[in-house]
């Protein structure tokens, strides 16, 4: 029994057929949970007012927007050394989710600084650099609609999310470099003393959570269209040529 | 090695348009820009150093397709593939060839550029000087992006598409250079980060781009 079986779509579907209901319930109770908690049963902030709401969904889609590059990320470097297609096509469903995630960040984010800053957009470095992120999740998700074969694109949209891992980094840091910040700093850390108040913090933890859930259903559920589609024509080639 | 770089050059020059392009092209984008913003001189000249940053930018874009497809569509980069240069090899050159077609032209005209958009004096070395630093990475980026998208027909758009993001560091330091010169201001920490951004991309990159290329050319 090793991680490495799940690499044999069969196995694969199978596995994720049973575990994606589970998935989908908890999903579903921890963003109800979180988000009736956080919209319904927590105070109003003493500056920001009720528009402090925001966060339940503003933090975990920023957390996930990025969360979900890295998991490409590593799905790319799986299939670039062991070439389990499982993995690349994985890689491939979680792009538009990760891209949607970040659009919502970005959304949510216009919608809490209007009221808050006075602006619905500051070329702020964190701002910024979702947007460079944004940039990337497109041209990837651009490539892999290019290129006919499959193992092609497989190849070079995996190499374009190593190298673009290491300019987005670069560009996070170099914008840093170029602006300073209207956007605070971060708040959740687990190290620091001063972070967010509790009565805020359990239901976010929910949502976050509850966006996780998601991310991993929709991804396990796109990566079994993804198979499915590939085998689709793999069936229809074959009978083209009888 | 040498024959290759040559052999780019020659093609470059007597070929036609593609030596030329980018420099007009880099003429056009400067000239239109007083016509959208206004003729102020002050106005401007505070603009000018982000304006030839960009300008040249797009000057290189343009013409990165040219570094792979010609070679392409008639063999002779599978002539090269099986040739005893390493596939590193290659693209280093390319990129060199490109940035001495495109790259090199540029920084020369920046400067006489930099009059039609009233670019302050003390502006004026550190445009050459970040440009001259800059426009290598821009060459070898591209030439990335060419790899990857060389075996798409009509790619021009998808690569201008893949390769803009990977443009940002080196454009926020270029033009922070360039900027910070215009203003009279110590430009060292830009300027070597800006280096270390070229030196990087020189030593790295071509081993991903070699990679994608032997990838399309499977």
């Amino acid at each position: 029994m090793s991680l490495w079986e799940y690499a044999n779509p069969v196995k694969f579907i199978r596995t994720t057929d049973k575990v994606l209901p589970w998935v989908w319930a908890l999903t579903g109770i921890c963003l109800v949970t979180g988000l009736v908690w956080g919209f319904f049963f927590t105070p109003d902030d003493f500056r920001q007012g009720s528009t402090v709401k925001i966060i339940y969904i503003h933090v975990p889609s920023a957390l996930m927007a990025i969360n979900a590059w890295l998991m490409m990320l590593v799905a790319s470097l799986i299939w670039i050394v062991r070439r389990h297609h499982v993995s690349a096509l994985a890689a491939r469903a979680a792009a538009p989710v990760g891209a949607v995630m970040t659009l919502i960040a970005l959304a949510t984010g216009a919608f809490w600084g209007q009221p808050m800053w006075g602006t619905w957009w500051a070329w702020d470095p964190r701002l910024t650099s979702f947007l460079i992120l944004f940039l990337f999740y497109l041209g990837y998700m651009a490539l892999w609609e290019a290129i006919e074969n499959d193992d092609t694109a497989a190849d070079l949209t995996s190499i374009l999310c190593l190298v673009g891992s290491v300019f987005a980094i670069l560009s996070r840091y170099a914008v840093n470099f170029w602006n300073q910040g209207l956007h605070q700093g971060a708040t959740l850390s687990l190290d620091k003393e001063e972070n967010i108040s509790d009565v805020f913090w359990f239901p976010l933890l929910f949502c976050i959570a509850g966006f996780v859930l998601l991310f991993v259903a929709l991804v396990f559920l796109r990566t079994q269209t993804e198979i499915r589609a590939r085998r689709t024509r793999a069936l229809l080639a074959r009978e083209g040529q009888a | 090695m040498k024959a290759l770089l040559t052999r780019d050059l020659m093609l470059a020059i007597r070929a036609g348009g593609g030596f030329g392009l980018g420099l007009s092209f880099f003429l056009i984008v400067t000239v239109l820009v007083p016509f959208g913003v206004g003729p102020q001189t002050e106005l401007l000249s505070r603009i000018a150093p982000g304006v030839l940053w960009i300008g040249a930018l797009l000057a290189c874009l343009l013409s990165l397709d040219r570094i792979f497809a010609l070679d392409w569509e008639d063999g002779s980069l599978d002539l090269l593939a099986t040739a005893p240069l390493p596939m590193e090899g290659i693209v280093s050159v390319k990129a060199l060839a490109h940035w001495i077609t495109t790259g090199l032209p540029l920084v020369l005209a920046a400067p006489v550029l930099g009059v039609l958009l009233s670019l302050p004096i003390p502006a004026y070395q550190w445009v050459v000087i970040s440009l001259a630093v800059g426009t290598p990475a821009l060459s070898v980026i591209g030439t990335f992006g060419a790899a990857l998208t060389v075996g798409i027909k009509r790619g021009g758009l998808l690569m201008s598409l893949l390769v803009l993001p990977l443009y940002v560091p080196t454009l926020i330091f270029g033009a922070e250079v360039a900027r910070r010169g215009a203003e009279g201001l110590t430009v060292q920490a830009p300027l070597l980060l800006l280096a270390g951004i070229s030196f990087g991309v020189i030593a790295l990159l071509p081993f991903a781009s070699a990679a994608v290329l032997r990838i399309n050319l499977r």
